[in-house]
């Protein structure tokens, strides 16, 4: 077996094809680990991570902090709305006070894109982006192409659908990064006033009528409308985008076909999926969550043998 | 390369039907008992013994598990080779049976220590025997001896005892490989 090319987890655009397909078959085991009786092994009990989010989380924090104790790893927990950050400490010397508690590693999310680069190249540690701003989530990206190839059983050759809010989605663009390194065929469908221009530049396609790319699609990853990053009115209303772009059991019986729906959760319920969809047979929105434990373990694992003793 | 056949397939064989014999012996029909093979080396072995218990003593479906233990092993981190996992294949609960380790080579006893560790995931076992093909004697590391054991050899640091299987190298053989040599 062979080693991480990186010593961060920083963005998928970082990684290798061997590195994913090495996470892949780590987190296969570690998969079947979190389903024996007793779900915790021991092989991270002499390394501390800390967990510091300067934006909310529900999901990638638990899923990490579940990853981290089923590990066995010391955890330390810091969230930005309750520290000395608000007392305007700067990022690194947040960081740098946290690390000379002798913490080995770092999984960081934070509102401004970049913020994870930046710290792996100012302090010694292993860092581990949990999402930055608009740019990368990208252990989100990992977990959703282990559950595709968990469902479909390869990647490659499948024509995979975006949908929705592209512009303000970390989870988009990782998503994207991450299925073409794999051989998927990748498009985007959303209201214009939510795709970035140039993005067919990425060697994606970009579709605005939803029943169209529902039709071309063998996947379709449905993004939640991120309102709180909404600093203008991109649509009339969320009935309006309920209606052209949410995935209703109408809208799928109109295309008739096996999809496999994925979404990266929190979900807006009758926004951009409604509830007899989220909770239908073919979406593996929970599967999606199993398995996002089971890939942090693994890239936790894969990283911490990296640290030197 | 310096290749040392140490056993050979007859020989092989003999210790095999002693080592089953014995269990018979202590297990009776197994049907309190579960055999266990320490991924990847074990699993070769558990199913030669299943093997000639089913054909000698005509005791079928003998449970038995393929226990995998990467993620317990005490050199994570501390040597320059990457651990690799195999697969566990464990579908049985130890609670209150008696367990059967089986590995081919005991060397240091890390890996049978965290074998020990591993099998505490599947519930508590009324007790644990361990059974290995070759005892490397005198290499040990921690207080761990075979209950059941093939044969001793004495190996130096230096070399290595390499086990051969039919199903996998085309030969049952044990060799000794001086390593310096490699």
């Amino acid at each position: 077996m062979s080693k991480l090319s990186v010593s961060h987890l920083l963005g998928i655009k970082y990684l290798t094809d061997a590195d994913i397909e090495l996470i892949f078959e780590t987190s296969s085991h570690f998969k079947e680990v979190i389903n024996r009786p007793i779900k915790k092994v021991p092989s991270l009990r002499d390394v501390t991570i800390a967990n510091i989010f300067f934006e909310n989380s529900t999901r990638t924090k638990l899923s990490f902090e579940l990853a981290q104790k089923r590990l066995s790893a010391d955890v330390i927990n810091f969230s930005a709305s309750n520290s000395s950050v608000k007392k305007g400490e700067s990022l690194i010397d947040t960081v740098n006070n946290i690390l000379s508690m002798k913490v080995d590693m770092v999984v960081m999310r934070h509102p401004n894109p970049g913020a994870a680069m930046f710290l792996s190249k100012h302090v010694n540690a292993s860092i581990i982006n949990a999402g930055d701003g608009a740019h990368e989530h990208p252990t989100q990206a990992l977990l959703d192409c282990f559950s595709i190839r968990e469902k479909l059983g390869e990647i490659r050759g499948k024509k995979v659908v975006i949908i929705g809010d592209i512009l303000h989605s970390r989870v988009a663009l990782s998503n994207i990064f991450a299925l073409k390194k794999l051989g998927a065929e990748v498009m985007v469908c959303g209201p214009l006033t939510l795709i970035p221009k140039h993005i067919e530049s990425l060697g994606i396609s970009v579709e605005t009528n939803l029943e169209k790319a529902l039709q071309w699609a063998d996947v379709a990853n449905v993004l939640r409308v991120q309102f709180e990053r909404m600093k203008a009115s991109f649509f009339p209303s969320n009935r309006e985008y309920a209606m052209q772009y949410g995935i209703t059991k109408k809208v799928l019986e109109k295309v008739d076909k096996e999809l496999l729906i994925m979404h990266p959760g929190p979900i807006n319920r009758g926004v951009e999926i409604s509830s007899d969809v989220a909770d239908s047979e073919n979406a593996i929105i929970l599967d999606q969550v199993q398995n996002g434990v089971a890939v942090r373990m693994a890239i936790l694992y894969l990283l911490a043998s990296k640290i030197e003793q | 390369m310096s290749n040392r056949l140490f056993l050979d397939t007859k020989e092989i064989q003999i210790i095999l039907n002693r080592l089953a014999c014995q269990l018979r012996e202590k297990h009776q029909d197994f049907s309190n008992s579960i055999l266990i093979g320490i991924q990847p080396r074990g699993a070769v072995l558990v199913k030669r013994l299943l093997s000639i218990l089913e054909q000698e003593d005509h005791l079928e479906a003998i449970e038995h598990g393929f226990l995998d233990i990467t993620f317990f092993r005490d050199d994570f981190r501390r040597s320059e080779k990457v651990l690799s996992a195999n697969k566990n294949l464990m579908d049985v609960s130890v609670e209150n049976k008696k367990v059967v380790l089986i590995d081919d080579v005991l060397y240091t006893g890390r890996s049978v220590r965290a074998a020990l560790t591993a099998i505490d995931s599947y519930g508590r076992p009324s007790e644990i025997e361990l059974l290995t093909l070759i005892d490397r004697r005198f290499s040990r590391h921690l207080p761990i001896q075979p209950d059941y054991l093939g044969r001793q050899v004495d190996a130096i640091a230096d070399e290595k005892v390499l086990v051969h299987w039919h199903e996998e190298h085309g030969e049952d053989a044990v060799y000794i490989i001086n390593k310096t040599n490699e």
